[in-house]
């Protein structure tokens, strides 16, 4: 009898911090059983074997920061059936969006001796600005439970169950004292989408968005709520610009309190 | 005389990270380059600008799978800056999550980017067929650092609760005893990892490097000690920049790092292991002598056996922190930030990192340098290959490219993925 091809995953990576795919190696209790279900088909970090495309489902890391990328990302598309971009960098940017805000011939004279060999874009993109994307799992890094979520309603063909609501609704879940009402810890938890678990307020200290933004943040009000626990101008600059700086609302409110 | 020009070339850009080129001219190599396309990312640059609080937290984006070696470095360096000590269990607990990060870092290398190699299979899914109980129990030990790294620090990659000073909040003895049992398991499961790995085939390649990892009077080094060599090198981390520089190289986005005035250097588990024999635990020094190390070893392909070792003695180090914890009343030291210049290394698992901060007088970072341990390995990576492909001109394509991604992997650089698939072509003149 024939055996059902599986379908195949690849794995890509652009610019980022390898943690949104070793995210996967970390599922060690079921690593071995997706790999089951999945053809491991071009995973470089797991793998030397490369099967070739079109792949059923292909996980994103990263930004677009360089020329060469920007052109990769279309054969990335091209060879996708369904694309999912994973994190922060492949959903927003990533931290390297910080470059965004300033001159980038400066930061490359900062690092390096000789600028000229390093061939750089000017910003940091999401992978959603340059192709179609189907689904972005936010997170800087993703929460591993939230990417088997994602495989396992892309094997069973639904849609997968990864809430859009603010962290705040997993603090209440979890349990957890408001860090903001209970001790006056400034915190983004708020605006910020949920996934994490809301980790930062149930160790103590304040949610600093790394999921990005949620659906509809009231940013403004927010950054009232923290001037009004002491933080100034500047503080309010750097909390919007973490690892989802390029994520709009969070830009147009660091923008906001900029000199 | 016959000449060729072995490439191997740009496969790898494919996914824009790293290659390998060889030229060989008759019987010499002309040529040997590591490139790096890794893009560049610029974090010394928008480190400037910064609170020193936020250090710990950008820094650890640097590297998904050693963010507790970026956020060490860093919180040491800017205690360094502030003239604060950290100790008694805070610093027991810095430690327990190094170990932490040391198994999940050293297993995931051993059983799933290095192991596949020696025993021919392309990665640790096509081996689990063949020995389903191999890579379980790499899986499990894995696992058992990531949970110490996911209690202390909130979760496995990016932890929260790491702060200047020490914690945001430390756990209760009676949090962390669940832990003991499994690490108890991870210790033997380590040992029994010892003893496989040392079975694997080995080729004959003994180099005279020069090896460079902390020293510290009684620990083996985590966080802490001087810079010492095997050529006689004994200086404070403050001295670091009088003593090694960095170069840059047309082919690669990672700077070159060197001992002044140009000396390629050896970090990471083969250096630390052979400046340290006499720091690791009875438990370790002999399970290594039983694997057949020395107290040095020069082998870089044996280096899966001292990681080995390593991750043994994380185990070992962990039950101990975990037996004797008593919890401190507050979970960080005071930080009163002022303007100061602030330096610190740390053992990566790949090898030591530095970090040098100046701050202002308002505890703003005006200049950042990091130089991570992949940077530093460069040189001798290039001159690996060079003494080792020397040995092995007749391989045929497939076998050459194969044994060259291995020499790589011997180093478990940062750009390990992109080591999984060098593209090899063999011109001939």
């Amino acid at each position: 009898m024939a055996q059902r091809a599986k379908p195949k995953l690849a794995v890509w990576k652009f610019s980022s911090c390898d943690g949104c795919q070793l995210s996967l190696l970390d599922c060690e209790d079921e690593l071995l059983e997706v790999a089951g279900e999945l053809d491991i088909a071009n995973f470089p970090e797991a793998s030397r074997a490369v099967v070739k495309g079109p792949y059923d489902l292909s996980l994103v890391e990263g930004s677009i920061t360089t020329p060469h990328d920007a052109e990769r990302i279309h054969q990335v598309r091209r060879a996708s059936k369904f694309l999912v971009t994973i994190g922060a960098c492949a959903t927003a940017g990533g931290i390297q969006a910080l470059r965004n805000f300033s001159d980038i011939r400066k930061f490359t004279s900062i690092v390096y001796a000789t600028p000229e060999y390093i061939e750089t874009l000017s910003k940091s993109t999401a992978i959603s600005e340059h192709i179609p994307v189907d689904f972005e799992l936010r997170g800087c890094p993703i929460n591993k439970r939230q990417l088997l979520e994602v495989i396992s309603a892309f094997l069973n063909q639904r849609k997968p169950n990864t809430p859009a609501h603010s962290v705040c609704i997993e603090c209440k879940l979890r349990g957890t004292v408001c860090v903001m009402v209970a001790h006056g810890t400034p915190c983004l938890g708020p605006v910020t989408h949920a996934g994490c678990g809301a980790i930062c307020p149930a160790y103590e200290r304040g949610c600093y968005g790394c999921f990005g933004p949620m659906e509809s943040p009231n940013t403004k009000s927010l950054s009232t709520q923290w001037v009004r626990l002491g933080a100034r101008e500047s503080d309010l600059v750097h909390a919007f610009r973490g690892f989802n700086a390029y994520a709009d609302p969070f830009r147009k409110e660091s923008e906001a309190h900029e000199k | 005389m016959k000449s060729r020009t072995i490439k191997v070339d740009y496969l790898a850009r494919v996914e824009g990270e790293g290659a390998l080129l060889v030229k060989i001219k008759g019987n010499t190599l002309a040529d040997v380059k590591l490139k790096i396309f890794e893009p560049p990312r610029f974090f010394e640059a928008f480190l400037r600008g910064r609170r020193y609080s936020e250090a710990p937290d950008i820094t650890a984006r640097i590297c998904g799978i050693c963010p507790i070696a970026y956020q060490m470095s860093a919180v040491h360096a800017m205690e360094d800056a502030f003239d604060v000590q950290v100790q008694g269990p805070l610093r027991e607990l810095r430690r327990l999550l190094y170990c932490g990060e040391w198994i999940e870092s050293h297993t995931l290398h051993v059983y799933m980017l290095h192991a596949p190699d020696f025993l021919g299979f392309q990665d640790a899914i096509q081996l689990a067929r063949e020995h389903p109980a191999v890579v379980q129990r790499g899986l499990k030990l894995k696992k058992s650092g990531n949970e110490i790294v996911t209690l202390l620090g909130g979760r496995e990659i990016h932890p929260v609760n790491v702060r200047v000073g020490g914690f945001y909040r430390v756990p209760t003895r009676k949090e962390l005893e669940p832990l003991l049992e499994q690490m108890k398991w991870a210790r033997d499961a380590a040992l029994e990892t010892v003893r496989w790995s040392a079975q694997l085939p080995f080729p004959e390649f003994e180099q005279d490097y020069t090896f460079v990892s902390l020293r510290h009077p009684d620990e083996y080094p985590f966080n802490e000690g001087r810079l010492v060599s095997n050529r006689g090198l004994d200086i404070s981390v403050h001295d670091y920049d009088d003593y090694f520089t960095e170069e840059q190289v047309a082919h690669s986005n990672a700077l070159h790092s060197v001992l002044k005035p140009g000396t390629p250097y050896f970090v990471g588990p083969l250096a630390r292991y052979s400046l340290n024999f006499d720091r690791l635990s009875p438990v370790a020094q002999e399970a290594a002598r039983s694997a057949g190390l020395g107290s040095e070893c020069r082998n870089p392909f044996k280096s899966i056996i001292v990681r080995s070792v390593e991750i043994l003695q994380a185990c070992d180090e962990a039950i101990r922190i975990i037996e004797g914890y008593q919890r401190p009343d507050r979970p960080d030291v005071p930080i009163q930030p002022g303007a100061a210049r602030g330096y610190a290394c740390t053992e990566a698992p790949r090898g030591t990192l530095y970090h040098r901060y100046r701050i202002d007088e308002s505890g703003t970072i005006r200049e950042a340098k990091i130089v991570p341990p992949t940077s530093q390995n460069q040189k001798t990576i290039e001159q690996d290959l060079r003494h080792f492909v020397a040995g092995h001109l007749d391989d045929s394509q497939d076998e050459l490219r194969w044994r060259c991604e291995q020499a790589i992997r011997n180093y478990d650089p940062c750009i390990s993925c992109a080591t999984h698939f060098l593209k090899l072509d063999i011109e001939r003149e």
